[in-house]
């Protein structure tokens, strides 16, 4: 049960990532900040509830807006360079952020306890949720929570035309320029509440594993971020869900006897969706061949009967 | 209400445009012709805000467009169609439509209707520019599974959608059979009708002939002739750059 609730909870926060990255690719940026916007939310939002002793729901509030502030102000920069330079810029402050917090000391006594950010030992004990009787099952109720809600407002922007102009930006900036979308406004925006999303994620994860250090932050986990939306394709936020549930259900968990020959296997699916279906796995056709599969099926298990 | 004054562009050696002048008159279909490589397309960039110009001059109705930047010259009352179909392929027709959509003047909705409403209104306003081009019952069709007639004129029908003052159109008959060239015909005088300027920039002359009030050639970027259709026909110096040969003057196509 604990087990399965670990993988909800892994699932979940990842999920988050993915569609924070998702919100980018819409408008064509591959951006590998995700990672950045993470650490940020998480950071903010566990000194919020261990040093300042903030309820839950407010730090990771605060701990989001800091991340959707900042990838407010990196989305200016990063609009200037485009494709391959965009994805050095990205990684470049991911890193600086890790760095910072790697470095970050800030050690306050609680109730004569040394709590905080203690710089290359991590950030431990950000025990919130078990200090306010929170129970496993009632966390990955919360990530879940967040989650849905996530991607019901992320489905609601398709809704509206302010989804239609992301889309539009993706396609052909040039076009959407000339029809009067202001391509800054619209990246920035999409960057920000990439930003927002990516911080929540990294407030939940802190507190519900209740210890981050810099190995938690590396640029794998963007690489991951890119890769859910990537794989599930941009039709609708639907396939970035399968895709986390996937790769780290599937890949990550279900072979875990293969240990690190898994990355192997992860970096071949991404080559293979990026040739053969630069579209995402898991788009229309998909559900076309599974459809026509199991109608084959069914017509088949008749013709046995 | 537009005017170009000693337009000039270089990209490094290549001097594209190289010193044009020219005035539309409002509510004019004004021609702009010349061989391949003159200086057209780049005409219409930098009047869009593609290019900044080398030097000199771009006025709407007096004000400099230079200091308006690209997205923001749409609501200046500029619009665009490209050489190169460039349609948001992945959105549906009718989307491609509510991307560039600019209310009437002095019924425009507020900033978070525009954005994040989806008004029936509006898209039944969408729908009427569809059926005017042509495209009413492909609304929920995605743009890039249209065939290519009907791209160009959702291309065009998107450059309406923005209400333009003038609308910048690059060679929209290239690539059409003889039926699809007199429906064009139709529609450019159906725009000047509602009140629109039109920059017609072409190489088809059945449409050039027949539609445009005035013309200016351009050969090497350098305007060498502006005039009537018929005095462009007749202007020898003309015939020499752009048509080769008097004899296939009055040939066409070009
Ligand atoms: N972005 C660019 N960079 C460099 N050179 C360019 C660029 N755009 C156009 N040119 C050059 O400028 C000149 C004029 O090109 P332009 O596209 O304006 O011609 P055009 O009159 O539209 O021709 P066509 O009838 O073939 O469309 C050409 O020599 C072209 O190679
Ligand atoms: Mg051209």
């Amino acid at each position: 049960m604990t087990y399965l609730l670990g993988i909800l909870q892994t699932i979940g926060v990842h999920t988050l990532l993915g569609l924070s990255a998702y919100l980018l690719l819409l408008t064509g940026q591959l951006s590998l900040a995700q990672v950045g916007f993470f650490a940020i939310g998480a950071y903010v939002s566990g000194i919020l509830t261990v040093i300042f002793s903030w309820n839950i729901f407010a730090a990771l509030a605060l701990g989001s807006l800091m991340a959707g502030f900042f990838a407010f102000l990196v989305g200016f920069p990063a609009l200037r360079v485009k494709g391959l330079m965009l994805v050095v810029a990205t990684i470049s402050f991911s890193e600086i952020v890790r760095l910072f917090f790697f470095n970050l000391s800030w050690r306050v006594n609680v109730n004569g306890v040394e709590v905080g950010p203690d710089s290359t030992q991590g950030f431990r004990e950000i025990r919130y949720f078990a200090a306010n009787g929170w129970e496993q099952i009632h966390i990955v109720g919360l990530i879940w929570f967040v989650v849905m809600v996530v991607m019901l407002a992320l489905w609601w922007l398709d809704q509206v035309r302010a989804g239609a102009v992301l889309r539009a930006v993706g396609t052909d900036e040039l076009a959407a320029q000339s029809s009067g979308i202001n391509l800054t406004m619209v990246k920035v925006a999409a960057m920000t509440g990439g930003g927002v999303i990516a911080g929540i994620g990294g407030g939940l994860f802190a507190h519900s594993t209740t210890y981050v250090d810099h190995h938690t932050f590396v640029i794998l986990l963007a690489t991951f971020a890119v890769s859910y939306p990537i794989i599930g394709g941009l039709r609708s936020v639907i396939g970035t869900l399968l895709a986390v549930i996937f790769i780290q259900g599937f890949i990550i968990e279900g072979l875990r006897f293969m240990g690190d020959y898994r990355n192997l296997i992860f970096g071949l699916l991404i080559i293979l969706v990026m040739n053969m279906r630069p579209q995402g796995l898991l788009d229309g056709h998909l559900v076309a061949d599974i459809r026509k599969l199991l109608a084959k099926l069914t017509k088949g298990g008749k013709a046995d009967a | 209400m537009l005017e170009v004054r000693n337009l000039v562009k270089h990209f490094g050696g290549v001097r594209a445009v190289d010193g044009l002048d020219f005035k539309i008159q409002q509510g004019e279909v004004f021609g702009l012709i010349g061989p391949n490589g003159s200086g057209k397309s780049t005409t219409v960039n930098l009047v869009c805000g593609v290019f900044a110009p080398t030097d000199g001059e771009i006025l709407l109705d007096g004000i400099d467009l230079g200091a308006i930047a690209p997205h923001n010259r749409v609501d200046a009352g500029v619009a665009r169609t490209f050489q190169n179909i460039r349609l948001f392929s992945e959105l549906t027709v009718w989307q491609n439509l509510w991307v560039a959509w600019r209310d009437q003047p002095g019924q425009e909705q507020g900033w978070v209707s525009n954005w994040f409403g989806r008004s029936p209104a509006r898209r039944q306003e969408i729908q009427k520019l569809l059926e005017f081009s042509g495209l009413g019952d492909k609304a929920d069709h995605l743009a890039g599974n249209l065939a290519f007639g009907e791209q160009r004129r959702l291309e065009l029908a998107r450059a309406m959608a923005s209400k333009p003052k003038l609308i910048l159109l690059d060679e929209p008959a290239a690539g059409m059979n003889s039926a699809e060239i007199k429906d064009l015909c139709q529609r450019v005088l159906a725009m000047k009708e509602m009140g629109m300027t039109v920059l017609l920039v072409e190489h088809v002359m059945e449409l050039v002939m027949n539609v445009t009030d005035r013309i200016t050639v351009l050969n090497f970027g350098k305007p060498i002739a502006q005039g009537t259709p018929i005095e462009i026909q007749n202007n020898k110096l003309v015939q020499e750059a752009y048509f080769g040969s008097a004899e296939n003057a009055h040939g066409g196509v070009s």
